[in-house]
């Protein structure tokens, strides 16, 4: 059996919305280096929508693809949406998570919050 | 958006994991199917069927003390190495406590088979001195010397360290343990089959080995007693191994052993010949990536070592994508050790967690070729450009926020 789910080396051998948003509104890191997992989210908010979102990571391959689901989950997406993203359901979309890296997805949901919380307070001009 | 395309480039896998464990030699294989199907005497008996495995035992165990310039009354077989590492440190513990020594030295970079051995030596009472590896992760003598007591009841030193391949100054350690009168072990799991390990110019008292690490059977490995050293049981319940290891002898296993490790021990200065240009090749092309460094002393180590920090990824998805790419790797980051911390061994010779994570081993083997060698060394170099284009540690180093440790 192999350590990860299809889903997840999927979304770790091909990360979704990775880089940087030169135009964001909303950042957020999350982690450190010394644990071993950074995630940082940039999220251009227009009309109270995700209109575009992307990743940076440095971290296992868990991180890398519950960074990648995450930004999925909420691209497009009502910002009050965004907001209701849970780690279960960031782990879930990946087809499970292996006990042990369940905090990979923790840190992907925090990521977002982080980021929305820069919105509400630095990005919200518009 | 990066995607990166993962095609196969080469026919064979590439097997760069030899120092967790080999691939069985022909000879090995040969000798343990023969074995198991003709020689299933048990030889404590004394019917011929039994007699005939007693002797292929016995062989067996000439050959590997004959391997390392032993006795064969000297050879007690075990299940592994961990086994012999347990017995060997508990049983100078025991004999020490009944003189009243109960101190015990060692190093911050030994296997956890030793170190936690260690740990639970300390909760009994024992007081445990662990010695710096220094940076370039070589123990030095004087300073075992120096840490001697009066109630020092062993010093235990690996031969070589399975994560960064630092060859230890054994015969060194060995002779002021001798001229302090104190036992001296060495866990020389990573050494044996690998360069040349004489017990008697070594001054070594006990020393533990495994057979799955020289092309031998996994499950199955050694401990040399020196005559005269007191040995305690681990596993009770029969006259078996000389009354010091109880249990029917593992024939098969330890003679396919024996046979893996008369081999590696005969063709040792062709295996240096082939892998230290090879190895020093990978360190080289490796050494080309900026902010890397390798890790452990550039010349005094094994020949099939090679390990590398590189500042700005993570290590467990950087085996990922190479095992994408056909390569089995290893790394010391938290994430491949199911804990929060990386590699004891990267973090005694003085590397900070954030590079830490950030590591590659490869142990090659004797099928390296310098075709592989300029495979993984592309593979690698590839890797880590990709993993740092979207790694928010590596941009920040870039832009000059934060600075650069290696």
């Amino acid at each position: 059996m192999a350590l990860y789910s299809e889903k997840v080396m999927d979304h770790f051998r091909n990360p979704r919305n990775v880089g940087v948003l030169e135009d964001a509104n909303g950042i957020g890191e999350v982690g450190n280096a010394k644990c071993g997992d950074i995630m940082k989210m940039y999220l251009k908010i227009e009309d109270d929508t995700i209109k575009d979102v992307k990743f940076e990571t440095f971290g296992c391959g868990s991180a890398i693809a519950s960074s990648s689901m995450a930004t999925e989950l909420i691209k497009g997406k009502p910002v009050s949406e965004a907001r209701k993203l849970t780690n279960k359901a960031v782990a879930e979309a990946l087809d499970g998570l292996p006990d042990y890296k369940m905090h990979c997805s923790v840190l992907a949901q925090e990521a977002i919050e982080a980021a929305l919380k820069d919105y509400e307070e630095n990005g919200k001009k518009d | 958006m990066i995607t990166l395309c993962f095609l196969r480039e080469v026919e064979t896998l590439i097997y760069a994991d030899n120092a967790a464990t080999t691939k069985m030699s022909d000879k090995a294989i040969e000798t343990f199917s023969d074995l198991i199907r003709e020689t299933y005497g048990n030889p404590s008996s004394l019917y011929e069927f039994g007699q005939r495995a007693k002797e292929v035992l016995e062989q067996a165990r000439k050959d590997v003390a004959d391997s390392i310039g032993a006795d064969p009354k000297e050879i007690i077989f075990t299940s592994g190495g961990s086994e012999a590492d347990n017995q060997a440190i508990i049983s100078a513990a025991k004999t020490g406590e009944l003189k009243g020594k109960k101190h015990i030295i060692s190093t911050a970079f030994e296997h956890h088979a030793v170190l936690h051995t260690l740990n639970k030596l300390e909760k009994e009472g024992f007081e445990i001195t662990l010695l710096d590896v220094h940076s370039n992760g070589i123990v030095s003598a004087s300073e075992v010397e120096d840490a001697i007591r009066e109630d020092t009841c062993l010093v235990t030193v690996m031969y070589a360290n399975n994560e960064i391949g630092t060859i230890q100054p054994i015969r060194e350690i060995g002779e002021v343990c001798r001229k302090h009168n104190v036992p001296f072990h060495t866990d020389a799991v990573q050494a044996v089959g690998h360069i040349k390990v004489n017990v008697v110019d070594d001054n070594i008292d006990m020393l533990s080995a495994s057979g799955h690490k020289f092309h031998g059977p996994k499950g199955v490995g050694f401990l040399y007693v020196k005559k005269g050293l007191k040995i305690i049981n681990l596993i009770e319940g029969g006259a078996q191994e000389r009354g010091k290891r109880a249990g029917t002898e593992n024939v098969p296993g330890i003679a396919s052993m024996a046979a893996a490790l008369k081999e590696s021990v005969a063709a040792l200065d062709e295996y240096k010949e082939k892998l230290e240009p090879i190895r020093d090749k990978i360190i080289n092309g490796l050494s080309e990536i900026p902010h890397s460094a390798l890790n452990g002393d550039r010349d005094n180590r094994v020949p099939s070592n090679i390990n590398f920090c590189f500042e700005g990824i993570e290590g467990e998805s950087l085996l990922l994508l190479l095992d994408d790419k056909g390569i089995a790797a290893s790394s010391g980051s938290a994430c491949t050790s199911g804990s929060l911390d990386p590699s004891h061994v990267l973090l005694a010779i003085g590397r900070v967690h954030d590079v830490a994570h950030g590591s590659l081993r490869l142990s090659i083997g004797e099928d390296i070729t310098d075709e592989k060698a300029d495979y993984i060394i592309k593979a690698v170099k590839d890797t880590v450009t990709y993993l740092r284009g979207f790694s928010p540690v590596w941009r920040d180093l870039e832009n000059g926020k934060n600075q650069f440790i290696l």
